[in-house]
């Protein structure tokens, strides 16, 4: 086992850009003003010839990593995610993913777990705009250990990709020693057949206390763990679907156009299921810490216990 | 240059011009105006400042060109089609299903197109990360981009002008196409972009400003570029919108619209005429 540790993906992704820079030459990293943030300033202190920092410029600095892929360079382009694939979407659409060029968009802060700095930062839509994007893989990873892996496969994958990354330090819960992350393989992390939980991101550390919560309770609940929102694994999620009979979705994420659209997508042509959503309501966030503001909109594992409670009383 | 290859140059234009009225015919759209105005700039690119070779389009060491303004596709696809990346028979097939000849740039399908483009503003930039990468890779390649005068009215025109000034890209050519006309009219009337020069000058640019239809001076302009260290360069080049074409000069309707058959039949007419005079 490797150890527990309490960090936030977007310090997990600093650390292993700047190692992996070292194995593959043809990686870049560009960032807007905000690599204190985003941890690219760990890439920078490391590969200063290799970092380009673009000022507070997101849309110019998302045109520039695209004329670098065309040159062969993997470019890594980071800001909060409200500002790369939020500000720059059109450019990501038009000149990273129309001519499919290999560039790794990162979006820092995503969420509302961004906390107090309030709803103009917090970016509850990067998913929905991504995925939208023909051909873009949307990562999403869960932890310190997922992020390490999914940087990597990240580069091996030409072509463009989205990776959202998080302010907030969250335990570790992938340390286990056959953890195997392969792009676009979901995971299940906790067995069960009474009902199933699919979850990204930051929430799958709380949707894994919630199960196991649940099961000293006797209820047993699979937990799915998506890291890759695009392309989805279908098999996974159908497998869940016909052995439980009912799914709850849980994202840092608009209720539109996020994880739990993308489930009942594949849930609606392919294995009609029911499916609550747990996720931000269509709504701004606003200014306050962060784990009190995602106890607000119920991203939390005592609301997903309550939650799934709910579901199997119906 | 001389004579015989001032003579060259003009013959290719006016091949360049025909292929352009010829493609917008037939695809019974496109922006023959802005295509028209920059006949020269293509030409002189691709006939002689540019390091390519048609038979090898990818290579890494090769000069580039995006067009920013990336409407005026039928202008550089007619000049890489005389240039030799695919026959000029193919401008027939531009914007037809299935064609490799898209509405606007599509770098994925096109021979010799580096860069894909049309929302405007977005080339430049692309054009100065091929610029870095050339420096970071220690490569003597020079990357041109062409942006209309309109186009500079988006502000990420002058986020990636400050980059390049800023990281004294010298291997960056930015070529201003003047011909003063935009899709609602004048561009001194709707979006203001003047004094275009002073503007790339503030930002760090050496800047030239010429006759955007004389060879002569494209080539002082882009031999002069060369010579710069330590800046990008600015050609600001003062072109006439719809050149070649008597009744699409300086006409502001025909930045965006195809010529109906008595129209082609009369462009074509005026433009085989000049081509034979030059030939005589």
């Amino acid at each position: 086992m490797a150890e527990i540790v309490k960090k936030a993906t977007r310090e997990s992704f600093g650390e292993a850009v700047t190692k992996l820079a070292e194995k593959y030459p043809e990686i870049v990293v560009l960032d807007a003003d905000l690599a204190a943030a985003t941890k690219t300033g760990t890439f920078k202190k490391a590969h200063p010839d290799r970092f380009f920092d673009c000022g507070i410029a997101e849309s110019n600095m998302i045109g520039i990593a695209a004329g670098l892929a065309t040159c062969g360079k993997i470019p890594f382009a980071a800001s909060f995610a409200m500002f790369s694939a939020g500000r720059a979407y059109e450019q990501i659409r038009n000149s990273v993913g129309y001519p499919k060029l290999n560039v790794k968009v990162v979006g820092s802060h995503a969420g509302i777990s961004v906390g107090e700095d309030g709803a103009t930062h917090q970016c509850n839509e990067d998913i929905a705009l991504m995925r939208t994007i023909p051909g873009m893989v949307v990562l999403n990873p869960a932890d310190h250990y997922e992020m390490l892996a999914a940087v990597e496969a990240a580069v091996l994958h030409k072509g463009p990709v989205y990776l959202r990354l998080g302010r907030l330090a969250a335990e570790s819960i992938n340390n286990n020693d056959d953890y195997h992350f392969e792009l676009g393989k979901g995971i299940q992390l906790h067995d069960g057949n009474d009902i199933t939980v699919v979850a990204t991101g930051l929430m799958v550390g709380e949707a894994l206390k919630a199960v196991k919560s649940l099961e000293e309770q006797g209820v047993h609940a699979r937990l799915i763990n998506i890291h890759t929102i695009k392309p989805i694994d279908e098999e996974i999620i159908i497998k869940a679907a016909k052995e439980t009979g009912k799914i709850i979705t849980v994202e840092e994420h608009n209720v539109i156009g996020g994880l739990g659209e993308a489930v009942c997508s594949v849930l609606s042509e392919k294995c009609p299921t029911p499916v609550r959503k747990i996720g931000v309501y269509d709504r701004y966030g606003y200014s306050g810490p962060a784990v009190d503001l995602l106890k607000e909109f119920g991203l939390c594992a005592e609301n997903i216990e309550k939650v799934i409670k709910e579901e199997l009383a119906k | 240059m001389n004579a015989s290859e001032l003579k060259q140059l003009k013959v290719n234009a006016a091949k360049v011009r025909l292929g352009i009225i010829e493609g917008v015919f037939a695809a019974k759209s496109g922006h023959p105006g802005g295509s028209l105005s920059a006949a020269e700039i293509f030409t002189y690119l691709y006939f002689k400042e540019m390091r390519i070779d048609p038979k090898d389009p990818k290579n890494a060491d090769r000069d580039r060109l995006v067009l920013s303004k990336g409407h005026c596709a039928p202008g550089l696809y007619s000049a890489l089609a005389q240039r030799g990346y695919f026959s000029p028979e193919e401008m027939k097939s531009l914007r037809h299903i299935g064609s490799f000849l898209q509405g606007h740039p599509d770098m994925k399908g096109t021979p010799g197109v580096d860069m894909s483009s049309g929302s405007l503003g977005q080339g430049i930039s692309a054009a100065v990360g091929m610029a870095l990468a050339g420096k970071l890779d220690q490569k003597d390649y020079r990357v041109y981009t062409l942006l209309g005068d309109g186009e500079i009215e988006e502000g990420q025109v002058w986020e990636a002008a400050m980059f390049a000034a800023h990281k004294k890209l010298d291997n960056l050519c930015v070529i201003v196409d003047y011909n003063g006309l935009q899709i609602d009219g004048s561009v001194d009337e709707v979006g203001g972009p003047s004094p275009i020069d002073k503007k790339f000058e503030a930002f760090g640019f050496d800047v030239v400003t010429i006759n955007g239809n004389d060879f002569e001076e494209i080539e002082k302009a882009l031999d002069h570029a060369k010579t710069v260290k330590g800046k990008p360069c600015a050609i600001v080049a003062k072109t006439i919108k719809g050149k070649g074409v008597s009744y699409m000069e300086n006409n502001v309707a025909w930045h965006g619209s195809a010529p109906n058959k008595e129209q082609y039949d009369i462009a074509m007419g005026e433009l085989e005429a000049a081509l034979k005079e030059l030939e005589a």
